[in-house]
């Protein structure tokens, strides 16, 4: 545990360092570092520029339109919040329960999209660091490099992707900014030559995400020690299950264990989430802090996502993916399904995920049917939607007016989640790799690692090619620049 | 014998009385436009309709046919005059397509589609103009109105109940509900007026119907605007 790294006890005799990436897609992330004259860690803050502006725009705007307008939110996964805003309008539409059809086919589209956001985040903005190496080449550290020296994995990568956005494409209407999930059902179901594109492709999809778990597997195999120890702390976890405590990245309860693995809570009914869940503001920082309630801001952060999800629920639905869950637990004497680099592993299982649940969902006659539509029942006032998203779990809240427009949203993102864990990995990696040397560039690109280990949407999500713009200037105590060392958008490091 | 008038450079028969726009539309040669409508009388605000004839400028929704005027329409300048006129309509408004429920099945969209507008070019108003959803079944958003008068003639006209207005000028002007608060629900406005379905853009929305009608079976994702006008004129027979 690192809190002592979140305040340095004398910061007037340190010199400041911060990266500086920028990403247009949930705001922007910034990493200072402190030093001292001998390159000691002393200080190490994630700061992340959060757009809260969203939740003033959407007031006033009528219910039914939010599950359209809030795919805006993100480039990578905006089908996720497409679905949890449409969950929430279902809870004021009184729709309690939807047809077997517009289920399964919302079910279609979320692991859609888990199977494309998963592969990008793997194959095109993490892959090049686990292949070639944190502090490798950067002239090669990027997906045309994967391409060239591994063309195999990086073509599987694209189709897994592809495959992805084509069940968007079906069940949204569009691969971005589609319609198809709405307040109480769907508007559109499979139809028969979508469902039998998608089945012709399925099991080659599958057995793609078997060799995509193979290669995180084997690279903890080459490298346990690293792998399992690179920006490691101890964290409680949060996600939601189902009710046997089967993984469900679609609907659930909350589940949340300690570091220990015992249960703080289940089954939580997620409709009341601020019974358990509180936001945390600190002065450095614009995005909130939320924590476990039972155990307080200091204590009770959390983490979200693959990891969380992978290590919370009691098994995963689906054979392939619950014997690889099952081995990843197991690995070194589970030392890697606490590691932050398992972040990895636990993605790609979740990805196996996704194409057997895809698999199974397409051999289900319902998926094409006719009703689409749940019965309306009693209007509701209030309405809260949370999914598992690709990184994490994704809380929508919102209150609704008589007349029919939105009067307060709630948002909580998987990023916000997990703000204090990504600081916790930061903050160990500064330690472990940073602290007594010289900045280069491969060292900060440890720290970006750690960061895209979890998210790749504050490092590099609209920088297609896995490269951010960096600049990390080192000042003195006074704040006077003392070097500057940045890196450009095509990866070239310089220092002055 | 009936007479005719050439446009772009191929004889049009009219019937007296009719303007160059009925007149045109009738012979299946497209003139763009937003605030005709083949069941009202002409308002003549948005000028997209506007051709040549005889060299000069003139609505051709307002204008008279009258036998052997030239009217050109279909020229590079009366395009790129109309692709200007629309752009503007989209900042002065707040027309953001992606989100908006009357996506593939708005005039206005279909239009800039026709005309090939890939931008808005001009710097946007971002107006402030608050939703009306007093009524149970009716919102309106006028964010997205362009003022063409449409529901006002077919309240006013055809549902005899002058439930909205047109009010200031220029830049000023803007649509109003006439009722004492100013809102709908203190108007008799019901889903079976005229007025409730006139409207091209997407200010007067059934409630709740939102993204009902899945991506692919819009109105403009089968049609383009100017089938759309054709078959529209098909039911008026
Ligand atoms: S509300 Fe619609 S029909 Fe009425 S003036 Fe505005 S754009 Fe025209
Ligand atoms: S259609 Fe002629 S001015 Fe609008």
């Amino acid at each position: 545990m690192n809190l002592e790294l979140e305040t340095a006890s004398h910061p007037e005799n340190l010199k400041r360092v911060a990266i500086d990436p920028v990403s247009r897609v949930e705001g922007h992330g910034k990493v200072t570092l402190l030093l001292d004259e001998n390159n000691r860690v002393h200080q190490v803050r994630l700061h992340i520029v959060e757009f809260r502006g969203f939740e003033k725009f959407i007031q006033g705007r009528p219910f039914w339109e939010v599950p359209v307008m809030v795919q805006r939110l993100c480039g990578i996964c905006p089908v996720s919040h497409h679905i949890a805003a449409s969950k929430a309008m279902d809870m004021i539409v009184g729709a309690v329960k939807l047809t077997k059809t517009a289920e399964m086919n919302r079910r279609l589209m979320h692991y859609g999209q888990i199977l494309q956001s998963h592969a990008l985040h793997f194959f095109h903005l993490c892959s090049p660091d686990l292949l070639f190496g944190f502090d490798s080449d950067v002239a090669r550290r990027n997906i045309v490099g994967v391409a060239q020296a591994y063309p195999d994995i990086a073509r599987k990568g694209v189709l897994l992707r592809k495959y992805g956005q084509e069940i968007i494409r079906m069940t949204a209407g569009k691969k971005v900014h589609g319609t198809g999930s709405i307040p109480g059902g769907v508007n559109k179901s499979l139809s028969a030559d979508e469902r039998k594109s998608l089945l012709q492709e399925i099991y080659q999809m599958v057995s793609w995400c078997i060799e995509a778990v193979d290669i995180v597997k084997r690279l903890f195999e080459q490298n346990a020690q690293f792998y399992s120890q690179f920006g490691r702390f101890d964290s409680r976890s949060l996600s939601m299950v189902r009710a046997d405590g089967a993984m469900d990245l679609y609907h659930g309860g909350l589940r949340a264990r300690d570091t220990l693995g015992e249960k703080i809570f289940d089954h939580f009914d997620y409709r009341h989430y601020w019974e358990v869940i509180s936001e945390d503001v600190k002065s450095w920082s614009y995005m909130k802090f939320p924590f476990l309630q039972s155990l307080g801001p200091e204590a009770g952060w959390y983490r979200v996502g693959p990891l969380s999800r992978v290590t919370n629920c009691d098994f995963i639905p689906t054979p392939l993916a619950d014997r690889e869950r099952r081995e990843f637990l197991a690995f070194d004497d589970g030392r890697a399904s606490g590691a932050t680099l398992g972040y990895h592993w636990a993605r790609m299982i979740e990805m196996l995920h996704a194409a057997e649940t895809i698999k199974d969902l397409l051999h289900e006659d319902d998926i094409e049917g006719g009703e689409l539509m749940a019965e309306g029942g009693e209007r509701a006032g209030r309405g809260v939607g949370v999914i598992e998203a690709p990184r994490g779990t994704l809380i929508h809240h919102y209150r609704v007016n008589e007349d029919d427009l939105v009067i307060r949203a709630n948002l909580i993102v998987s990023t916000t989640h997990n703000n204090q864990a990504m600081n916790e990995a930061i903050r160990q990696v500064a330690l472990q790799y940073l602290d007594g040397n010289e900045i280069t560039e491969g060292l900060l690109n440890h720290i970006e690692v750690a960061i895209r280990a979890f998210d790749p949407c504050l490092s590099c999500a609209t920088h297609a090619l896995g490269q951010m713009p960096l600049e990390v200037v080192v000042q003195d105590f006074a704040g006077n620049p003392v070097s500057i060392a940045s890196r450009s958008p095509e990866g070239v490091f310089s220092s002055r | 014998m009936t007479e005719t008038f050439r446009l772009d450079g191929t004889d049009v028969p009219f019937e007296a009385g009719e303007t160059i726009l009925q007149a045109a539309l009738k012979a299946g040669r497209f003139i763009p436009h937003l605030c005709h409508h083949p069941e009202f009388r002409p308002h003549g605000s948005c000028k997209l309709c506007t051709v040549k004839v005889d060299g000069r400028q003139a609505a051709s929704c307002t204008r008279l046919a009258t036998s052997g005027m030239k009217v050109e329409s279909e020229t590079e300048e009366l395009n790129a005059e109309r692709l200007a006129l629309t752009q503007m309509l989209f900042v002065e408004g707040n027309h953001f397509c992606p989100s908006c429920e009357k996506s593939g099945d708005c005039q206005l969209q279909a239009t800039a589609y026709h005309l090939g507008m890939t931008n808005a070019h001009y710097d946007h108003f971002f107006p402030n103009r608050p939703l009306d959803a007093s009524h149970p079944d009716f919102l309106l958003d006028f964010n997205r109105c362009i003022l063409c008068s449409l529901c006002v003639r077919a309240s006013r006209d055809i549902d005899n109940k002058n439930v909205f207005g047109l009010a200031g000028r220029g830049m000023a002007s803007h649509l109003i509900v006439n009722s004492k608060s100013g809102k709908l629900v203190d108007t008799d406005f019901s889903v079976s007026d005229k007025a409730a379905h006139v409207c091209p853009v997407g200010v007067i929305l059934r409630k709740r119907q939102g993204f009902f009608i899945p991506i692919g079976s819009r109105t403009f994702d089968k049609k383009t605007i100017k089938e759309y006008v054709d078959t529209r004129l098909g039911e008026e027979d």
